[in-house]
């Protein structure tokens, strides 16, 4: 594998509490057949604009990055495409930042096909201050969605657990790991985060009482409530996809079972009244089936079964340890973590060949979660002996390495498709 | 941590073994506030005394699995007639997991855990409602290391008396 290892060390936004350290990431694989494309540096650029448009581009994978040197073009009539077409570039992306009424700005890019001379894509974004870097996210997008057909993840969000010292922490930060802010901080475990499908809200189980007790946090208000709390372990929360209810595990009968309840709270609903451990529930982007693990056969292995109830169909045969499993977004396949000869990676599986495929190759991996493309697999590692985030596109090319100053990252949720 | 719980009890023990421990603590405040800590009675808690079975406290198992190995089984049976005998004593047995795999089939896997001696308990007599379980996965472990050594500590449940 071709590597072209870039290092960005990452600043930190100034809402941030100050103990909080910054992720960095490490691209450390690239993908094949990479679109070979110029950022030229945008003009009045001081907020950086065009630069975290390259960086988002260059991460992806997708594209091979061509230096566009000390090029000032940034307007369309001015563009030498015969001079870029020598340079190797195919695609070419130019633009300025101009001061709008009330002390916004206009931000304007143009993404131009260097062999046809045409362009394929031209915004304007009017914004403030403090949205140019979600703009930049935003130009990204356009430009991935542009080039590779599939709608770019550039603009969503992130959340995982910090464990610092005996301190846990839910945070958030932007996909490039940038704006990491702490939504939920205590000195008990956290676990298994999971996004609202609108990204307003996140469930969560932590330890605080003593065991596992499922939140929900809303992140616009800052509050919380208790989604289930019942005798034994309440845990694996994860949203219908109409944001109504939460599936989740049980324990109160001695039996680790999924049970069904309404965000609000209510009377949870037994799906199925399994023998042994049934946990990790995943809903279908159709919320018509669950896909959870059981141990139901001797092993733990990925079990499907209607919302509705009846009968459980195994989607797992090779091994003895297949787990966490989660939807694909489009519903043809799933993810899940495998144990191979002592180690545990992430694998994808497809529905209607059932052939799957071994995705990475550390010795600890964990909690896989899709991008909501479905083209990205964030998961949790273990790197230098701390723990970390990691990224694979699920052709399993391209793969990047998100670390922490200090302290442990794990339990990656990523979040939805904002509007 | 567990250092200075050992120490502790070393402690509680030398005072409780005095013919006048009342007198002996008295020369020595700081030992005094140690044991008082450590054990309220004067005479030895055979649940701390590192000679009794009873000081041992946990069960460890193979990596997925819940079944109560045969070496266990004396120490969970001196237990299990200690809460006959004391039907005011309680426990909670708390069931963990190492950091492999998936966290949330290892909270299932610890609630197993801590429920299989539970059962063991009940078989030897002792009221369900004497004994509480519960699981905190691999969320707790009692060794840091990303290795076998520090993974058979973990996979483990504790039995913790009510007051400890």
């Amino acid at each position: 594998m071709k590597k072209f290892a870039s290092c960005i060390a990452l600043l930190f936004c100034v809402f941030c509490r100050p103990a909080v350290a910054a992720l960095s990431i490490e691209i450390v694989g690239g993908g094949e057949n990479q679109i070979p494309i110029a950022v030229v540096p945008f003009e009045s650029d001081a907020p950086g604009v065009s630069s975290v448009i390259a960086a988002d581009l260059a991460r992806c994978g997708m594209f091979k990055m061509i230096d566009p040197g000390s090029d000032q073009t940034h307007d369309i009539a001015q563009v030498s495409f015969p001079g870029w077409k020598t340079k190797g570039a195919d695609a070419l992306v130019i633009g300025g930042i101009y001061p709008a009424a009330g002390g916004q700005f206009e931000v304007r890019f143009r993404l131009l096909d260097v062999a046809k001379q045409v362009q394929l894509a031209g915004f304007s974004y009017t914004v403030s201050k403090d949205q140019f870097r979600l703009t930049a996210h935003r130009i990204a997008d356009v430009i991935y969605q542009q080039m590779t057909g599939d709608q770019g993840i550039f603009s969503t969000k992130i959340a995982y657990i910090l464990k610092r010292e005996k301190r846990f922490e839910l945070q958030v930060a932007d996909a490039d790991g940038y704006g990491a802010q702490a939504v939920v901080s205590v000195a008990s475990p956290i676990i298994s985060p999971a996004w609202s499908p609108d990204g307003s809200k996140i469930a969560y189980v932590s330890f605080e009482q003593g065991k596992a007790v499922v939140y929900v946090q809303d992140l616009l208000s800052g509050k919380r409530h208790v989604v289930a709390n019942y005798r034994g372990s309440n845990s694996a929360p994860a949203w219908s996809p109409d944001g109504k209810d939460i599936a989740f595990t049980l324990s109160r009968d001695g039996h680790s079972r999924i049970h069904i309840v309404n965000e609000a709270g209510g009377n949870p609903r037994l799906v199925e009244a399994s023998p042994g451990i049934s946990t990790e529930p995943s809903f279908s982007p159709d919320g018509q089936q669950i896909i959870f693990t059981s141990d139901r056969g001797g092993s733990p292995q990925i079990y499907r079964i209607a919302v509705s109830g009846g009968p459980a169909e195994r989607l797992t045969f090779e091994g003895t340890y297949n787990v966490s499993p989660h939807y694909s977004p489009d519903g043809k396949s799933f993810i899940y973590l495998e144990r191979n000869s002592g180690h545990f990676n992430v694998a994808e599986q497809d529905f209607a060949t059932g052939q799957s495929q071994l995705l990475t190759d550390e010795d600890l991996d964990q909690s896989p979660t899709f991008a909501p493309n479905g083209k990205l697999i964030l998961y949790a590692s273990i790197y230098g002996g701390r723990g970390i985030l990691a990224v694979v596109s699920t052709d399993g090319r391209i793969k990047q390495r998100l670390t922490m100053q200090s302290g442990d990252i794990r339990e990656p949720a990523w979040g939805p498709f904002v509007k | 941590m567990k250092k200075m719980m050992f120490s502790a009890l070393l402690v509680s023990l030398l005072a409780a073994c005095g013919s006048q421990p009342t007198k002996e603590a008295a020369k020595a405040p700081e030992q005094k506030a140690a044991a008082a800590a450590a054990t309220k009675p004067v005479a030895v808690n055979p649940l701390n005394d590192p000679n009794n079975i009873l000081s041992h406290r946990s069960v460890y198992y193979d990596f997925d699995k819940s079944i109560v190995k045969d070496e266990y089984k004396p120490m969970v049976k001196a237990h299990s007639e200690y809460l006959v005998g004391h039907a005011s004593a309680k426990v909670q047995l708390q069931g963990n997991c190492d950091e492999r795999g998936s966290r949330e089939y290892n909270l299932a896997l610890g609630q197993r855990r801590a429920d299989s001696v539970k059962k063991l308990m009940e078989a030897a007599g002792v009221s369900g409602a004497q004994v509480s379980t519960v699981s905190y996965g691999s969320e707790k472990p009692r060794a840091a290391g990303h290795n076998e050594e520090a993974w058979a500590q973990n996979r483990r449940t504790d039995i913790v008396y009510q007051s400890e």
